[in-house]
């Protein structure tokens, strides 16, 4: 197994926390991962975007490039930056809420998430992220769901154990929505 | 004690606490600035001394002063801030004074951009300073890799009274990896009977110093740092080597490039291409000899860098004109591609 992950928005959307998140989850589950970040004079509200990659083999270039299995793309100038950058069929996650196009491609798997929506349904805008990343998990089974909370502590501290059960649902609620393929807009 | 995920650049600082380091003094810049801020932290704690500099001249010069003292000290910096410190490496050289030293690299000349780069190899393996000296170099293209060989750096600085350089670029420095920050070899290390750390009255002074007047003397110091330079060149160099004997084409490339070049081999490789690799380790010292192992019908040697080509210096050197040799290397920030190397390699195998 081995996944190859670009997710990409605006920062201050959670973009390098899930993908931290993935890459701690892997390490957790003794697999081989990378985290790269763009990193630049950007800052909230900037662009933001990070290759993630999962894998039972030793990892070569941290550079995704023309090779990500999958991609979470949470603001418009990334869907037009990185949908190339997928493999046929590969796994494409938008969040709709944000972005009013769609893929150009044809030759992918593509799911459309009203992450904002179904964020503020479940009480807090913040959790959009964890929902795109339930989604993700849910079609891929890089990790599972309890080692992503597990890493969540890790990542940021385990005094964050309150809001572990929002981010929970959060996740198992991105995994709903594309297990019943009918829900998505 | 279990793997962690961790930022390059904090992985080194780990590192290098890890290796007995107390003291840091250095001035933050980009791609390179979360070493500084986890040594603020975690060297107080370790009962260490971290210091943030008024620039990055006054940096290398306090490492000159705790070294003199004998202790374990490092600073780190970027491109541009690493070439203003080449005065204090140059002094340290002359003074045999052990210190370890962090480029994270940028994109240059100048201030550059603070994307990867690797343009800063004539500067590390040339000397960026003036005089006959050299800098033992590490080019390490994993985190692991980067903890194992800071620690090293530490022991081969005092081991030949040197400053060693540890020469990583943004993507090191940045990136994260599972890291397992091991218990350092236990090695017997020479006493620092030279280090300035008072006589008590029962010696003469040690002096620690980098200027001689006298022509013989400075002739006969330049003599016995070229012996100490020879020593080193026949026994510490490193290396990553494989599929030479038959290779087609073999690619050369150090630190996180040889990744993205391993990539394009295993395609290669793949697709019934015999594609060898030569990733050198240490930078200087040079692995020529390893060239000597190549395929002599092989089509042509492919060096790969961040760079408009550099280390294809040294490439040149070891071929001694055998094979022909290609390059492909971009500039700036610009990262190269595997699909753009696995086009170089084909056309190199196809005799085009």
């Amino acid at each position: 197994m081995e996944e190859k992950i670009i997710i990409a928005g605006f920062g201050g959307q959670g973009v390098m926390a899930i993908g931290k998140l993935l890459a701690y989850a892997g390490m957790i589950e003794e697999k081989n991962v990378s985290w790269l970040p763009s990193y630049g004079p950007e800052m909230r509200g900037g662009t933001a975007n990070c290759h993630v990659i999962i894998s039972e083999k030793l990892i070569g270039s941290p550079v995704i490039s023309k090779d990500a299995t999958a991609a979470i793309i949470m603001n418009l100038p990334s869907l037009r930056k990185f949908e190339n950058e997928l493999i046929p069929g590969g796994k494409l996650i938008i969040n709709k809420s944000l972005i009013d196009q769609e893929t150009m491609r044809q030759d992918v798997d593509v799911y459309y998430i009203p992450a904002n929506e179904i964020a503020a349904e479940l009480g807090n805008s913040k959790v959009s992220n964890m929902i795109l990343l339930g989604a993700y998990l849910e079609l891929t089974k890089a990790v599972s769901i309890e080692s992503a909370l597990e890493a969540f502590l890790k990542v940021f501290g385990e005094n964050k154990q309150n809001v572990i059960p929002l981010n929970r649902t959060a996740l198992l609620k991105g995994g709903e929505i594309v297990k019943e393929k009918s829900a998505i807009y | 004690m279990s793997r962690v995920l961790m930022k390059g650049n904090e992985a080194i600082g780990a590192a290098a606490i890890k290796a007995g380091c107390r003291y840091f003094f250095g001035y933050p810049i980009t791609p390179q600035s979360e070493l500084p801020e986890y040594m603020s932290k975690a060297l107080p704690e370790a009962g260490g001394i971290f210091l943030q500099a008024e620039s990055e001249i006054a940096a290398i010069n306090m490492v000159y002063g705790a070294a003199g003292a004998g202790a374990r000290v490092m600073t780190g910096s970027s491109s541009p801030g690493i070439s203003l410190k080449q005065e204090g490496i140059t002094y340290c050289a002359g003074a045999e004074l052990p210190c370890v030293i962090v480029n994270v690299m940028r994109g240059g000349p100048g201030l550059g951009s603070i994307q990867p780069g690797q343009a800063d190899y004539f500067q590390s393996t040339r000397g960026g300073g003036n005089g006959d000296y050299r800098t033992i170099v590490y080019a390490p293209a994993s985190i692991q890799e980067t903890v194992d060989y800071v620690m090293e750096a530490f022991d081969k600085a005092d081991i030949y009274r040197m400053p060693v350089l540890i020469l990583a670029d943004g993507m090191i420095g940045q990136m994260m990896e599972a890291v397992e920050i091991k218990e350092p070899n236990k090695i017997d290390l020479p006493e620092k009977d030279w280090a300035t750390v008072g006589t008590k009255g029962k010696r003469k002074p040690n002096i620690i110093n980098s200027l001689y007047l006298d022509s013989e003397k400075l002739e006969q110091h330049n003599a016995n740092l070229q012996k100490k330079y020879n020593k080193i060149e026949a026994t510490e160099v490193q290396y990553e080597a494989f599929g030479l004997e038959d290779a087609e084409v073999v690619c050369v490339a150090y630190g996180t490039t040889s990744r993205i070049v391993k990539n394009a081999i295993k395609h290669c490789n793949d697709n019934g291409i015999k594609v060898g690799m030569i990733r050198p380790i240490t930078l200087w010292p040079y692995p020529y000899d390893v060239f000597k192992s190549i395929n002599p019908k092989a089509k042509g040697i492919l060096t790969v860098e961040m760079s408009a080509g550099q280390m294809i210096d040294d490439v040149r050197i070891a071929i001694e004109g055998r094979l022909p040799i290609y390059f492909n290397g971009r500039c700036g920030g610009m990262i190269p591609t595997p699909a753009s190397i696995v086009e170089d390699i084909k056309k190199i195998a196809g005799g085009k």
